[in-house]
């Protein structure tokens, strides 16, 4: 009898899987599977955004357009704008890292819907490879991520319409993410577990899917509507049929302002694991943690006209917008001192994932500032669509959710493959990489301040020097993917052995075996207590208890 | 002797605030000013710079000290205090940047009403016949405060990748805009293909030029020279080599180049 019921199991089949690196090119409907396909895939997308980002740079060296033709430099800027976000950022911080630790988060054994999971998956690679094909058919999209008509409805059809429906299907796969993200998080958790306890990564994740969800769906109309009008010549939003461009742009960024906290937002949950664990400290001010991930949500919904202070918007929606994007500042600002009173009194070790967290800081203060200025009308209307904007927008989601991923392989990385990753060239990875990140994108607020406009394969000479400055900071920044790629692989193969918990973490998903067997643990689940417990003084532990943390905190 | 922590941070703070100030004072990130909007333009960067300078010299020193201060040394196992929480300090730092941000949201908006954007824009002042919406950004405040006869009214018409500017009264077309200085000149803008944006950076103005929906701005140069005209929202391939200059003269300057391009008809 015992037997029948444990066959009747939700998860996969162990007989249909195959077993060993294999399983990571089939079709595992295993979550800890799906989220390093994710994370691998997402990877090779940014190494293709990477090499279109360095073609920009090197365009760039120079003040004309001398190293690629004109539309060739807008496919260019095109395909690393979107491949950037929808297959690198957006898969990762939510796809990779949602789906390896969620389940673990909730004490559960899988997502809520296992193969809707790997359908959700399995629609990046076709979605990225036809975005990419598409350069090599016709030429791909020209008219930037943002496609405003009528330029995406006069420049060629083809490389346009393929890049809508490589949007559409990412898009997809993001909403059947979303939903099964509240769906784990609100149904699969363990009984006794209350929303109030559960790792903060489990807020920021809610959080970010009521994003997906309230929003995607309105990109995704947009875009079948703009097809609409290149394919079949309707006139929704191209003027000279009687559109409206923009009411394009309204709907358009309805979707992708929300987008930027569907990118950052999940960085904000990852750092919140990160930084307790190596600090020995429990996570500073939890309740308004979470308070403040709910304010970011419901204010990211209502500043999307923030974009659009020049497109002739009326004064009032300037000033509601202004108000409500200034506002965002408050929440953002709550989570910053958090992190600060979190390191602050800690035992903070030095380690890789710490310092690139703490890189992400720097560099994300510095992105929030020059954002509460770009929400100020008056300052938005010289510096909209200039470098300034490209500035403040990488210092966001590269120095952000870029930076936070990277923290977050270091810190996870025994978990996935039960090795060490090399804590020297980490570090190294860290340094080198701040260095390029500031190098590039710090002078571009200059830049844009002067003059400078973005997107433009030719420019006013005296912009050259800052331009090389910044292609130098850029070429660091792809040098510095090379010691982390030759780290990875490297210590895949012969890496220190990890152990259960290297970190001597007390989240759950370090207290089953590195990597953890196919249902997360190999006899009952642990109960998902406490998971910023540190310090607690040794005379308030039950010397009787038997679980790795407790030990550990009792230092025996 | 000991000195008292709060004292410390007293004295830091100041410190902190004196040298934002100073940054914000004294480094200069901007082109010239060479309209009314750029003065006050100039003066909400330099108050943003400054509030800027000091959260982020602030927030990075707490940082660099935090981890300096709180290492782990190779020797010690252990955690650090178990602190979870501080009610009266983060209720401190909840307010505060909601003082700052609300003070920042009232001063810019003072600096958009000074510049003449909170005017709602339901009508044309130029072309009282027409009855097309405009639409528009900053300027329209130096419309209704001047006589109608002084504003100099041009037309501008953005195309890839150009622009052309159409002066009615003398019935001059240019590709290079000749303003004379301390004179409101209002442009009314249209464009024959995709988004266009006029962009002057020593004006510190731009506005979008949408096709099907005509756009208008409204500025006074005040420092005569050459300034480029830029294009600042992608329209083609050669969207960056879209640009054109404007030249301010000194009025009587002006009225040369205008009576000598005027056609008589």
């Amino acid at each position: 009898m015992t037997a029948t019921i444990a066959s009747r199991g939700t998860g996969p089949r162990p007989r249909l899987q195959p077993t060993g690196w294999l399983r990571y090119f089939s079709f595992s409907v295993d979550h800890k599977v799906i989220g390093l396909q994710y994370l691998v895939c997402g990877f090779v997308f940014y190494l293709v955004g990477g090499a279109l980002a360095g073609a920009i740079r090197t365009e760039l060296i120079s003040p004309v357009a001398d190293f690629m033709a004109r539309d060739v430099y807008n496919q260019v800027l095109t395909l690393h704008g979107t491949v950037m976000i929808f297959l690198w950022i957006v898969p990762v911080v939510n796809g990779a890292f949602g789906n390896y630790l969620i389940p673990f988060y909730v004490g559960a054994r899988d997502m809520a819907f296992p193969r809707l999971n790997a359908v959700a998956f399995w629609l990046i690679p076709p979605a990225g490879l036809l975005l990419v094909a598409s350069y090599f058919i016709t030429g791909a999209a020209q008219s930037g991520w943002t496609a405003y008509p009528p330029l995406s409805v006069t420049t060629p059809a083809t490389g346009q319409i393929i890049w809508i429906l490589s949007v559409l299907l990412l898009g997809g796969s993001s909403i059947f993410g979303g939903i099964n993200f509240i769906a784990t998080i609100l149904k699969l958790r363990q009984p006794g577990l209350k929303l109030m306890q559960m790792p903060m990564y489990c807020w920021a994740m809610l959080g970010t899917s009521i994003l997906v969800i309230a929003s995607t769906p309105v990109l995704a109309g947009t875009l079948v509507l703009l097809s609409f009008d290149i394919v079949a010549h309707t006139g929704f939003f191209n003027p000279a049929l009687g559109g409206n461009v923009v009411v394009y742009q309204h709907l358009f960024w309805f979707y992708s302002h929300p987008a930027v906290y569907i990118m950052v937002l999940p960085a904000f949950g990852l750092v919140s694991e990160i930084l307790p664990v190596h600090a020995r400290k429990p996570l500073f001010g939890y309740v308004t943690m979470v308070y403040s991930i709910m304010g970011i949500v419901v204010l990211g919904l209502i500043v999307w006209a923030h974009h659009m202070f020049t497109s002739g918007t009326p004064p009032w929606m300037r000033l509601f917008f202004t108000i409500a994007t200034t506002f965002i500042a408050v929440p953002t600002g709550i989570k910053f001192f958090n992190w600060l009173a979190t390191l602050w009194g800690g035992r903070i070790s030095l380690n890789s994932a710490v310092l690139f967290s703490c890189g992400f800081i720097v560099n994300f203060v510095l992105g929030g500032i020059t954002g509460v200025a770009l929400a100020q009308v008056p300052f938005d209307i010289h510096v909209h669509d200039t470098y300034f904007v490209v500035a403040h927008f990488h210092y966001i989601v590269f120095g952000g959710s870029v930076f936070i991923i990277f923290a977050s392989v270091y810190h996870w990385y025994p978990k996935f493959t039960g090795r060490m990753l090399n804590e020297d060239l980490g570090r190294f990875h860290c340094m080198l990489t701040f260095i390029g990140f500031n190098l590039c994108f710090g002078p571009q607020h200059w830049l844009g301040l002067n003059g400078m406009p973005r997107r433009v394969s030719e420019y006013d000479p005296q912009f050259t020097l800052i331009n090389q400055i910044s292609s130098v900071g850029a070429l660091l920044m792809a040098i510095s993917t090379l010691p982390f790629l030759w780290n990875v692989i490297q210590s895949a193969i012969s890496g220190k052995i990890a152990g259960d918990n290297p970190w001597n973490a007390l989240t759950p998903e370090w207290l089953t075996s590195s990597p953890p067997p196919v249902q997360n643990w190999a006899g009952e689940t642990p109960l998902v207590e406490e998971p910023y417990g540190y310090g607690v003084p040794i005379n308030a532990i039950d010397l009787s208890a038997t679980s790795g943390r407790d030990l550990w905190r009792s230092g025996k | 002797m000991q000195i008292p922590s709060t004292i410390l941070t007293l004295v830091l703070g100041m410190v902190l605030v004196i040298g934002g100030l100073w940054i914000g004072q004294t480094i200069n990130f901007l082109p010239t000013e060479a309209s009314l909007n750029a003065l006050i333009y100039d003066q909400l960067f330099r108050v943003l710079f400054t509030i800027g300078a000091i959260l982020f010299v602030g927030i990075v020193g707490l940082l660099v000290f935090s981890l300096i201060r709180f290492r782990r040394k190779n020797n010690y196992i252990g955690d650090g205090v178990a602190i979870e929480g501080n009610l009266p300090l983060e209720i401190f730092w909840t307010a505060v940047p909601a003082v700052v941000v609300l003070f920042v949201g009232l001063y810019s908006y003072d600096i958009y009403d000074r510049m003449g954007g909170i005017v709602p824009l339901a009508h044309d002042h130029v072309n009282e016949t027409q009855e097309q919406k405009i639409w528009g950004g900053v300027g329209s405040r130096s419309i209704d405060s001047e006589t109608v006869s002084n504003v100099l009214s041009i037309e501008v018409t953005a195309m890839q990748f150009a622009f052309l500017f159409h002066y009615p009264d003398g019935n001059i077309t240019t590709g290079e805009l000749h303003v004379p200085a301390d004179r409101t000149i209002t442009l009314r803008m249209e464009s024959k293909d995709v988004i266009h944006a006029f962009w002057v950076p020593e004006f510190r103005l731009k506005q979008d030029i949408i096709p099907g929906q005509p756009t208008q701005l409204s500025f006074t140069a005040t420092r005569p020279g050459r300034y480029p005209i830029v294009c600042a929202e992608l329209c083609g391939p050669y969207h960056g080599s879209m640009r054109s200059a404007v030249v301010v003269e000194e009025p009587d300057a002006w009225q040369s180049w205008f009576s000598s391009n005027t056609k008589l008809t």
